[in-house]
């Protein structure tokens, strides 16, 4: 079967680009693989959290001699157990969490914010006794008032969830709490200037639900806390450094204490990037003196994990009557959830990325409601606004009559584009993306009859940040590396890739490992794109070690100055005739003679790596939909993308293939739905309806390769960018479907019946 | 109450265990036999992951009763390799990039094995069906379905 896979090769490299099977591939077909709840501890106890049964209350009391009374109960944890944390604010993936907001999310304090707010923990013998001990703790609740919604938790009346909480970033400071957190402003240029140069202009009002990240893996951990004040901790993260950061803050330990490893990791998108469980098992087994292991049931981590922002974007845009966009403006308020800290920032800065505009202005708005806090969620903040965003553009397109692939060519950012959000972007893919789709065969097909067709572009920017990598050679030329960012979808694949062709050898000589806290320096978490660039960019760099101290090893073998060796495929070579005449030292044959030659070969690095490089991307979907029913079925989909280079494509495409997968959900079906008593109606798969295989047709790919000048291979990062277009793409093919457009998500059959129904009967005079 | 004394096959092998009335089959075979590559994704049969084979039937293993064990042959993921050698799907798997995070994959990997032994030449369609109880977030199912093409036409000689 040909793969489904146009990836186009720049330069030439010998592993970087190719398709080896993963090296942690066999423990994960044979059930060999550990995730977070497959450790079994000796003299492990189990671990229960009580959890909030109101949306908004004050706790009064917590009683717990009676659940403490119950034999095989070691003890129990409440609010009174953690220190209060003053604010302070430290980055989570792309976004920030503050100190004093976490330790109120992993246990409640003064109030229970949203139905789930962890209340208490036991750890007893079994998960019977835990369960049983549970139902013996009586909590004296207030129930106050509770507000789900955005718009109307900015109302002047509605229910305060926290009430020292006073609106950041306006002037001068407001002098009455509110729930309004922060309001953020990005401006270029004159927006009414800009407004005035349009011959029309559409401004629309959207909302979306909040989604969750839908990982298969709930939250496991088991803790080992000992007398002496260590700690170990296994869990499922997307961070064990960050993790190791937060839990010893929550504690009190000094990091050294604290060593972290990361589990096998069933899916993260963001939403592992924070802690729950982890610091109250520390604690119960802090207090019990024994190993605790605690999970999440599906049921909490709908509850309590953070799903993305709900929100409601109002958006114009303005452009000529040639198809020139002349100016964009977006009002962005996005639930944080029951603590500050939504993504509305990234929300602002990316809803006109795509386009080179004069004048953009956006405010976002951060706003706290009784729900869990929310978490990233690939590209977080992103999908909302380009939602908004390309919806516009693409009724404009139909309005001038304009193909939307050519409309957004026209105004499409490019390199030396200066962005909204305030970088010039470099040398960026978005053009080639949108020639790709122009020139694709789907592009060019002829719909059925009844179909529509949708396109929509978008952006994310990708990270790098502080990263460690080491590689070891063993004594028969093989090597151990070790990287700090959880493998949480191949990417100890792309890893090993990158300093196979550094190096020189075989990808096969190369074992990855992802090592704990002690093993390596400080390495920020797997987000934010960054893995496969600045894990990457460290594994090159530790390879150019290696290679350094090798050549060094050749020249006292060969006794020539080390400027006159070379490494050029896998091994060392004096470099030119002038240098003497010597049989050239391979990998292997430098790591046998090691220990005669002055000792073993570590390479290493340590960065903070700079430069990485913006992706875009542009999905095209053809829709078919069911008036009967109101389903809407996708019937083909191609995602185009620019990865700048694709170290293992077939990771690469799965990327791609799962993001818009997960943006398919977004715009069709995924919401929460509450009862009045603001209490979760549908917390399982059941209910919350992610795609399954059914629903979907084969995911097209075409990987588009701008490289990245900052990364030696081109890397750019590839892995949030795919969920941002999908929800627009769908609803203006849907548009085109029906010509109905929908500005709410999801898409769902009752409300597109609804919006048929209410287009059929005619609006009364 | 006492525990229950349930007498099964797991794998080939004859195994007796003792287990509390209301655990899972899945909670059996994770906390009491160890076998932890069968994965609880919702305990509510939702999702697939623990999918094993009891008597020659797909099932949910968080949806039986470890009692109800009693007298079956169950097969896992932990038995689908014969000795050292991977069986087609898990090869191809592999060599497609079917999985990401690999948490479904046991799951998935015992259902389509179950829908190959019931179906050689499944078409595309009847693959996406048959694997409509198993949820992957991560892959978009795409290399998934190709992969357990790829195996059935390999398995029947193509
Ligand atoms: S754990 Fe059994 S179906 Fe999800
Ligand atoms: S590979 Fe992660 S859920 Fe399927």
């Amino acid at each position: 079967m040909a793969a489904n896979s146009h990836g186009k090769t720049n330069g030439s490299t010998r592993w970087v680009g190719t398709r080896p099977v993963r090296p942690d591939g066999v423990d994960k077909v044979t059930g060999r693989a550990r995730f977070g709840a497959d450790v079994h501890l000796p003299n492990m106890l189990v671990g229960k959290v009580l959890r909030s049964p109101h949306a908004h209350a004050r706790i009064h009391s917590i009683d717990t001699s009676a659940a403490l009374a119950l034999p095989g109960v070691k003890t129990v944890v409440t609010r009174d157990d953690f220190n209060d944390l003053p604010s302070e604010f430290v980055p989570a993936g792309e976004m920030l969490i503050n100190y004093r907001d976490v330790v109120r999310n992993v246990m409640a304090r003064e109030k229970a914010l949203f139905e789930g707010h962890p209340v208490a923990a036991v750890a007893a013998v079994s998960e019977k006794v835990a369960r049983e001990a549970l139902a013996r703790i009586k909590v004296d609740y207030e129930v106050l008032p509770h507000v789900l919604d955005v718009v109307e938790a900015m109302a002047p009346e509605a229910p305060l969830l926290h009430e020292d909480l006073i609106t950041a970033g306006v002037e001068p400071a407001p002098t009455t709490p509110s729930n309004v957190a922060k309001v953020v402003e990005f401006k270029l240029g004159d927006v009414e200037a800009g407004f005035a140069e349009a011959d029309i202009v559409i401004e629309r009002e959207f909302s979306t639900q909040p989604v969750h990240q839908g990982y298969i893996e709930p939250h496991a951990c088991i803790a080992n806390y000992s007398e002496d004040g260590q700690a170990e901790l296994w869990c499922t993260t997307q961070g064990h450094f960050v993790v190791r950061g937060h839990c010893a803050k929550l504690l009190g330990m000094d990091v050294s204490k604290l060593r972290v490893t990361a589990s096998e990791i069933g899916g993260g998108f963001g939403g592992k990037t924070v802690v729950y469980l982890e610091p109250v098992a520390l604690m119960l087994s802090r207090k019990s003196g024994q190993p605790v292991k605690m999970t999440m049931s599906r049921e909490e981590v709908f509850q309590a994990s953070g799903p993305a922002a709900g929100t409601r974007v109002w958006a114009k845009v303005g452009m000529t009557n040639a198809g020139r966009i002349t100016a964009g403006e977006a009002v962005l308020k996005y639930q944080a959830g029951a603590f500050q800290g939504s993504p509305v920032q990234p929300g602002c800065m990316c809803a006109f990325a795509p386009y080179d505009l004069a004048h953009v202005k956006v405010v976002g708005y951060d706003v706290v409601v009784n729900r869990p806090k929310v978490a990233a969620y690939r590209a977080p903040g992103a999908p909302q606004s380009e939602f908004a965003v390309e919806s516009i553009i693409d009724e404009l397109a139909k309005r001038i009559g304009m193909d939307p692939v050519e409309l957004r060519l026209k105004n499409a950012a490019k390199e030396g584009t200066k962005a909204a959000y305030g970088p010039t972007f470099g040398p960026v893919g978005l053009v080639e993306t949108l020639e790709e789709a122009k020139a694709h065969d789907h592009y060019r097909t002829p719909l059925k009859p009844g179909q529509g067709r949708g396109v929509a572009s978008g952006f994310w920017f990708n990270i790098g940040g502080e990263t460690c990598a080491t590689l070891n050679l063993g004594e028969d030329g093989t090597i151990a590396l070790v990287a700090g960012t959880p493998d949480i979808g191949g990417s100890r694949a792309s890893l090993c890739l990158q300093a196979a062709e550094t190096l020189g050898v075989d990808v096969e000589r190369i074992r990855p490992l992802i090592g704990d806290t002690s093993t390596l320096g400080y390495t920020f978490l797997t987000g934010g794109s960054r893995t496969a660039f600045a894990s990457g960019m460290a594994v090159i760099e530790a390879a150019r070690d290696m290679i350094r101290q090798l050549c060094e090893r050749a020249a006292k073998i060969w006794d020539i100055p080390v400027d006159a060796v070379e490494w050029i495929d896998g091994e060392a070579r004096p470099a030119g005739s002038n240098a003497g005449e010597f049989e050239p030292l391979s990998l292997a044959d430098l790591a046998r003679l090691a220990g005669k030659s002055g000792g073993p070969f570590v390479g290493r690095a340590q960065i903070n790596a700079q430069g990485a490089g913006p992706s875009f991307g542009t999905h095209i979907v053809d829709v078919d939909v069911d008036r009967e029913t109101g389903r809407v079925t996708i019937e083909r989909y191609t995602v185009i993308q620019d990865a700048g280079k694709a170290v293992h494509p077939s990771y690469v495409e799965g990327q791609l293939q799962g993001g818009a997968v997960q943006g398919i959900g977004w715009a069709l079906n995924e919401e929460y739905i509450y009862d009045d008593k603001g209490r979760l109606q549908n917390p399982g798969f059941l209910d919350y309806r992610i795609p399954v295989c059914s629903d979907v047709p084969m995911i097209d790919t075409v990987i588009v390769e701008v490289p990245n000048p900052t990364h030696p291979y081109g890397v750019r990062g590839v892995g949030e960018t795919p969920i941002v277009p999908p929800m627009a793409a769908i609803a203006n093919a849907v548009e085109g479907a029906l010509g109905l457009r929908f500005t709410d998500l999801p898409m769902s059959p009752p409300r597109v019946l609804k919006a048929l129904g209410d287009a059929r009967v005619p609006k009364a005079a | 109450m006492a525990k229950a004394h349930v007498t099964t096959t797991v794998n080939g092998d004859a195994v007796e265990f003792l287990c509390d009335a209301e655990q899972t089959l899945l909670d059996v075979l994770r906390d009491e036999l160890y076998l932890t590559g069968s994965k609880e994704g919702c305990a509510s049969g939702d999702c697939g992951a623990c999918s094993v084979i009891a008597d020659g039937r797909l099932v949910c293993a968080c949806l039986m009763l470890g009692v109800e064990a009693e007298g079956l042959a169950i097969e896992t993921i932990e038995g689908m390799a014969d000795g050292d050698q991977l069986h087609p799907l898990q090869t191809k798997f592999l060599e497609h990039a079917a999985l990401q995070c690999g948490v479904c994959t046991p799951g998935f990997l015992v259902a389509a094995k179950s829908l190959l032994e019931r179906n050689p030449d499944p078409t595309e369609i009847e693959v996406r069906y048959w694997l409509a109880g198993n949820l992957c977030r991560c892959t978009g199912y795409d290399k998934i379905v190709r992969a357990v093409l790829d195996t059935a036409e390999e398995m029947r000689g193509g």
